[in-house]
């Protein structure tokens, strides 16, 4: 009586669109199913300030909103959630999955990963300790702390670059530590940064230490080139490298990644284990879009769906 | 205004009133931004998996949130949300920026053991 209880047709890790979409057509088809996620609903889209793009909204809509409808659709086809729950033991192979959580044991026959993407970390010393007290990750909360100050920005792709334009409207002089001779960011918003007369750029440097110096921040930057490490002081350093894809909880799995981390699957979203599916931003593919995630987590949960 | 379902201290009576009254209080300063909304979302979450532990939010922007700010646990911090716990009416721990489930979970069982 025990397992009855805590087996599901279908579990669902990661609670973002991907997920939600699978969870909402699964759940009006009257599969049990259960989303479990390591912290709320939403994924990527909590925390995006405005969507714009999203059809059926004529004007944008608070990504928390959005988030918070997804989930309580969700909810009312009879989801069941498992929110900032830790995952402590993921058995993916086998006809029968188990995935712990909190030392509860859950069992189905269907999985779909969707466990999205984060913004990449460093990991040079500095980066943790310093956070929230020198080093930043987000433009929009934290820029006006540093009003009339000087900042470094670290990365040179579209992120980076979006933010560096909503600094610049805040601090005295903003240094872009790029690691590249040119952005990779669309030219146009790369090139309003590059026309700003309180922006400078170290091409082709990385950084590889922060430390915190009374109330200022030193970088330690490494030219790429010439190997010399270059010291710069400012007030504030805000990172935006890039994403990875959240796969550290299948690292120890049979479930097949790319060089880069994220899942293989083919179009009906399986992946190389029977019963397993990935949706998302953690798959393989070219576009990374909320509408991208939804289409996804619908093929997978109809595939699921038709073979139950 | 903060939209979540978790109970805003609208000043600092408030929160005096609160800790004065509970042993266990949890506090998130922030705005409606990207890592301030994980932590109201966390919270909310933990709200029923701790029920001796009160948590709360506060808008950032509101004059009273010098109580929170102007603390000297939270002196250096910029980065939002400031989230503060308080036992016995004291501060017993503060963080700056986004924390994780997993790092909230340790700090509740650090200082609320």
């Amino acid at each position: 009586m025990e397992n009855n209880i805590h087996s599901h047709d279908l579990i669902i890790i990661g609670a973002g669109p991907a997920g939600l979409a699978a969870a909402i057509y699964t759940s009006r088809a009257s599969l049990s199913t259960l989303v479990i996620d390591e912290s709320m609903a939403g994924g990527q889209i909590k925390t995006t300030h405005q969507v714009a793009n999203y059809p059926g909204f004529v004007d944008p809509i608070a990504g928390h909103e959005l988030a918070r409808n997804m989930r309580d659709q969700a909810a009312r086809f009879g989801t069941q959630f498992e929110l900032a729950a830790e995952i402590t033991h993921l058995q993916l192979d086998g006809s029968e999955k188990i995935v712990t959580v909190d030392d509860t044991p859950y069992t189905t026959r269907n999985i779909i990963i969707a466990t999205g993407s984060s913004p990449r970390l460093l990991n040079v010393p500095g980066e943790i300790e310093y956070k929230g007290s020198g080093v930043s990750y987000c433009a929009t909360c934290d820029g006006e702390f540093f009003k009339d100050k000087d900042v470094t920005v670290i990365g040179g792709g579209n992120s980076a670059m979006e933010e560096s334009l909503l600094l610049l409207q805040m601090v005295k002089s903003l240094t872009v530590i790029h690691q590249f001779d040119e952005l990779q960011a669309e030219k146009i918003t790369a090139n309003k940064v590059l026309n700003n007369p309180k922006t400078k750029i170290l091409w082709s440097h990385e950084p590889r230490e922060f430390i915190k110096n009374n109330e200022k921040m030193l970088t330690l930057a490494e030219n790429l080139k010439t190997k010399e490490i270059v010291k710069l002081e400012s007030d504030g350093i805000f990172i935006f490298a890039g994403m990875v894809p959240n796969t550290g909880l299948v690292k120890n799995t049979p479930l097949q990644l790319s060089e880069y981390g994220y899942v293989v699957t083919n179009e009906n979203m399986e992946t190389n284990l029977n019963g397993v599916y990935a949706a998302g931003d953690v798959r393989v593919k070219k576009y990374r879009q909320i509408t991208t995630a939804i289409n996804d987590g619908t093929i997978a949960a109809l595939n699921i769906i038709q073979k139950h | 205004m903060l939209q979540t379902k978790l109970t805003t201290l609208q000043n600092k009576e408030e929160l005096n009133n609160l800790i004065a009254q509970e042993e266990k209080v949890a506090v998130c300063c922030g705005r409606m931004g990207p890592m301030c909304i994980p932590v109201y979302g966390i919270f909310e979450v933990y709200e029923e998996k701790y029920p001796d532990i009160k948590f709360r939010n506060m808008d950032f922007d509101t004059p009273d949130a010098d109580v929170i700010k102007l603390l000297p646990e939270c002196r250096g911090f910029n980065g939002l949300p400031f989230t503060v716990y308080y036992r016995n009416g004291k501060v017993v721990k503060a963080t700056t920026s986004i924390q994780s489930a997993k790092q909230i979970k340790d700090i509740i069982e650090e200082v609320f053991a």
